[in-house]
């Protein structure tokens, strides 16, 4: 987990989309959103969870990883940019690679599109437009401790098991206090709790 | 109306403690921000002001680039919001430059002719000709008067005015009236004021939190973060909603009354709480009136009872009852759910009793409060555009009140009209050709009035008809004249939000060619009427001084609030009766109420059911409310192509038991007839009750549907509840485009996915897929 960092917090969400609509308003990718906005119940409750970019952390994200033309920078600080203009060719082979889903694809201009933590903001020392805005703070930004200062006892994890492999990501989810070992929606297990591995 | 005493900026007193959750301790009033971000590549300038929409207002900034046009939001460090934002008020800044914008005066002679773009002196001259002519014909008042509740205070003011004094006609009134009527109602007469008693800030202290009739998620949204932070402090959370809402998932319980009955149910909690020896006596004692009769009454309601009324577990009203009065400290907090009813003040009466018969008023943490629904729509009803108010809150039927108003203002008393009817009421009047000719201000009859059928004939049997708007929305398309006006980024002005904290907006950029602020129309119309001498104003800050001084030492007292200390300080509460005074964030901290006597005058309420009766033919409750993309009538969201994109259409919320699959065409029939929806199927809603959202125009529109049935006392009209029947249709109803002005095309982005038949894709994907 980076130092500062997004929580996503599934429980606050209420579907509201103000994430979405900010992530348009944001300069690097202006008048398109790349948050997911998931409904996980459909039918039975109005629950809801956004999706943005988890920024892998090890392996180093998937994407860049499988990306043949060298486009996705990862930067120090744990930021996976979006591709970069004048290399992708728009293969979407990191769409096929992200376990998350997040990389969109415009594949008339042939190129890569995803959250890129809003660097023109947090390289200001702002947090991200989206969790700037969230109204609940479904999206937190900010440190661990922060996090743990104003919600007393809350958990989070950062590692996600696919199969065999594990994944640790630079952005956390807060999971149920009293459930650490708990399918994130998707079918996920959390392996990993406040840095803690509960397998 | 001269500025007097220069203002001393004070800044509010603010518990550096209770801030939000996510927000730490920033403060940024209205200056240049702390953190602010320069994205300085056009030398862009951030001009502070506050969201035009809902009732929590919160603080943004426009982003405004160096040709000075307004192109982008950034969020702002306001004490309300805290940098938060719904997809509401990110999306506003859109509507400043947006080609649907009205730009010249529309015209037309008859209905029979088309719209065509006049000058603002044919315009101003055929409006003052028609006024003259009805009234010569029929009298003063067969002139009306609406106003709206998004306008600034300052304009709401003028309003009054301008309908009393140019107009001289007594039927002034406003559509706030379809608002919070009724809780103003209901806190008049309990305690002498019209406003909630407690600070957002409040909600984070307490240690129960009940929410009636409030889906505060899509409707407040930025309040939320309140209701959270109050539960990662460890309060508990009650939601009274027949849907299981955002903030309804989450409770501790969440009691699914049948609409209509919301009384029965406080009455029953009540009822529980004087059984159980869980009133505070000591604070009955010392502070009330009319206790012993409010107990005598809730005896009839047990819960057994009241469990059969509303159609939930006895149990359920036994545990509310416990947790509520059970808590240290605990807060209520209604809206349109409890207020939209031929019982919306005996409601809200319910629910003071219950918080005043525990002893929760006056407290960090304690008290109740309603959540506004428009931007102003606190401060819209206060300074005398309702029909029975004048400025500073007093009566029209006061010799005194309207002594002291005809001299603020230089008229002879007897020029003064008396009270005059409601909204509703005035279209009955338009039916019966009792009122003739009608401006109306910024609202949309034609979309929020319920009993459309009757809402158009009454439109349609006007002799004329002028709108102020600044997009043509359907009742401006249906009027004779259309006066083009600023959007709120165009001209400042100040408006009360929930907590009755007034604030300032500020001005971001110049109108476009031909349109003028309603305060100069209101003003150019008088001159021309003769009496220009009373509206001598160059703008909101002139108005703003009057109103001040026109609401010296009445309740609703503004005199200590100027823009300056507004600008330095991000809002005061009102009361504020001197320009060192701190303002009141907090009511009946010393026990006091506003009454004379300062007691709490506590009220008797009896429950009766709704006024449209359930019959074989009309079995279920039809019951309709707000989504998190639209605001109100549309007129302004439906234009946005984001909120388009976020929620499209309207939809029909049914249980599965009736045996619909998502998207099935259903027709909701009602007396006063039928629609075709796409069904959305979701357990989120009680089997009996349907729902569907409000805010498009016929023939998707739920108001079509519903009953105007009014309180008799509010005269709010019962929106919540009426009799329906759903049955299988064939397809469902197209949604129209919104009408703009001739030779110009709709806005292609608004029309994203408009007349598409699809599933509803409600903002909170509800039913979006299938479950096997
Ligand atoms: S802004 Fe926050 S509450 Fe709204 S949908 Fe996004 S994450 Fe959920
Ligand atoms: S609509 Fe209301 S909650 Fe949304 S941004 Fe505007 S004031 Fe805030």
């Amino acid at each position: 987990m980076m130092g500062r960092t997004i929580f996503i917090d599934p429980g606050r969400c209420i579907g509201c989309q103000a994430c979405v609509s900010a992530c348009r308003e944001c300069d690097s990718h202006r008048g398109k959103s790349m948050i997911h906005l998931d409904y996980t119940d459909p039918g039975q409750s109005v629950a809801s969870l956004p999706t943005v970019c988890m920024h892998c952390e090890d392996p180093v994200a998937p994407c860049a990883e499988v990306c043949p033309a060298d486009a996705i920078l990862v930067t120090a600080d744990g930021v996976v940019q979006q591709a970069d203009t004048t290399r992708c060719i728009g293969c979407a082979n990191c769409v096929n690679a992200c376990p998350f889903g997040v990389p969109k694809i415009d594949l008339q201009a042939k190129l890569q599109m995803k959250c890129n933590l809003c660097y023109d903001r947090t390289a200001y020392g702002l947090a991200p437009m989206c969790a700037t805005v969230c109204p609940t703070g479904a999206l937190f930004y900010g440190t661990l401790e922060e996090l743990q200062a104003e919600r007393p006892g809350v958990q989070v994890a950062d590692s996600f098991a696919f199969g065999d492999v594990v994944v640790s990501t630079g952005v956390a989810m807060v999971v149920p206090a009293d459930k650490v070992q708990w399918p994130v929606p998707g079918g996920l297990p959390v392996v990993e709790v406040n840095g803690v591995d509960v397998r | 109306m001269t500025a007097t005493d220069p203002a001393k900026p004070a800044p509010l007193p603010l518990d550096p403690a209770i801030a939000p959750p996510g927000t730490r301790n920033f403060r940024d009033a209205g200056g240049i921000p702390a953190d602010r971000w320069h994205a300085d590549q056009n030398g862009e300038t951030l001009v502070p002001t506050h969201c035009c929409f809902c009732g929590v207002q919160c603080g943004m900034y426009l982003r405004v680039d160096n040709a000075g046009k307004v192109f982008g939001v950034e969020p702002r460090n306001h004490d309300i919001n805290r940098m938060r934002l719904c997809p509401k008020g990110i999306n506003a800044y859109q509507q400043v430059n947006h080609p649907d914008r009205l730009t010249s005066p529309l015209m037309r002679r008859s209905r029979y002719e088309e719209f065509k773009e006049a000058s603002w002196d044919e315009a101003l001259d055929f409006t003052v000709s028609e006024i003259r002519r009805i009234q010569a014909a029929h009298g003063n008042d067969a002139f009306g008067l609406l106003g709206g509740a998004s306008l600034y205070s300052e304009k709401t003011y003028l309003v009054g005015k301008f309908g009393r004094v140019a107009l001289k006609t007594r039927h002034v009134d406003y559509n706030g009236r379809l608002c919070m009527v009724s809780a103003a109602g209901a806190n008049k007469l309990a305690f002498g004021i019209d406003r909630a008693a407690n600070p957002f800030s409040d909600i984070l202290l307490t240690d129960c939190l009940l929410i009636a009739g409030s889906n505060v998620g899509e409707c407040f949204p930025v309040m939320t973060q309140y209701v959270w932070g109050a539960r990662d402090r460890g309060a508990t959370l009650i939601v009274i909603d027949p849907r299981e809402t955002a903030i309804a998932r989450t409770a501790d319980v969440h009691v699914p009354v049948k609409p209509g009955t919301d009384s029965a149910f406080f009455n029953a909690v009540l009822h529980v709480i004087v059984e159980e020896g869980l009133t505070d006596e000591a604070y009955l004692a010392a502070h009330t009136t009319g206790w012993d009769e409010v107990k005598k009454t809730v005896q009839a309601y047990p819960p057994a009872r009241s469990a059969e009324i509303c159609g939930i577990p006895a149990s359920q009203i036994v545990q509310v009852a416990r947790m509520f009065a059970g808590a240290d400290k605990a807060m209520a907090f209604h809206a349109r759910g409890i207020e939209h009813h031929s019982q919306g003040v005996e409601n809200c009466l319910s629910v003071i009793n219950m918080c005043v018969a525990t002893g929760n008023l006056g407290k960090p943490g304690a008290g109740y409060g309603t959540i506004t629904g428009q931007g102003n729509g606190q401060g819209g009803r206060e300074h005398g555009q309702k029909a029975d108010l004048l400025p500073g809150g007093r009566s029209i039927m006061n010799e005194e009140h309207r002594r002291q108003i005809c001299r603020i203002w230089g008229i002879d008393e007897a020029d003064l009209p008396p009270a005059g009817t409601s909204m509703m009421e005035m279209v009955w009047q338009m039916q019966r050709q009792e009122i003739r000719g009608l401006i109306g201000i910024c609202n949309n009859p034609f979309v929020s009035l319920p009993n459309y059928g009757a809402v158009k004939q009454g439109y349609d049997t006007l002799d004329f008809h002028a709108q102020f708007d600044f997009f043509l929305s359907e009742t401006a398309a249906n009027a004779h004249v259309v006066f083009p006006v600023t959007v709120w980024a165009e001209d400042e002005g100040v408006m009360a939000n929930t907590e009755a904290r007034v604030v300032k907006h500020n001005k971001a950029q110049e109108p476009p060619a031909g349109v003028r602020t309603d305060t100069w129309v209101m003003c150019e119309l008088a001159r021309r009427l003769g009496v220009g001498d009373k509206f001598d104003f160059a703008g909101s800050r002139e108005v703003f001084e009057e109103l001040r001084i026109a609401s010296a030492g009445t309740v609703n007292d503004y005199y200590g609030i100027t823009y300056e200390r507004l600008e330095a300080t991000g809002g005061i509460a009102w009361p504020c009766p001197s320009t060192e005074h701190p303002g009141t964030p907090r009511l009946f901290e010393d026990g006091r109420t506003y009454h004379p006597d300062g007691k709490i005058h506590m009220q008797v309420v009896e429950w009766h059911p709704p006024m449209d009766a359930y019959t074989e033919e009309f079995p279920l409750s039809l019951t309709t409310g707000r989504t998190v993309a639209h605001f109100l009538s549309g007129n302004q969201t439906r234009r946005l192509g984001a909120l388009v994109e976020q929620t499209p259409r309207p939809w029909v919320e049914v249980h599965p038991s009736h045996g619909f699959r998502d998207g099935d065409p259903v027709r909701v029939v009602t007396r006063r007839g039928s629609e075709v929806f796409p069904a959305l199927v979701t357990e989120a809603i009680r089997p009996d009750t349907v729902f569907i959202p409000y805010h498009w125009p016929v023939p998707t529109a739920a108001n079509a549907l519903t009953i105007d049935a009014l309180d008799p006392r509010s005269k709010i009209p019962e929106y919540k509840v009426c009799a329906a029947r759903i049955e299988a249709a064939e397809r469902v109803d197209e949604v129209p485009a919104p009408p703009t002005a001739p030779g110009r095309q709709a806005y292609p982005e608004t029309q994203v996915s408009r007349t598409d038949p699809l599933p509803p894709t409600s903002s909170q994907g509800r039913g979006t897929a299938e479950r096997s």
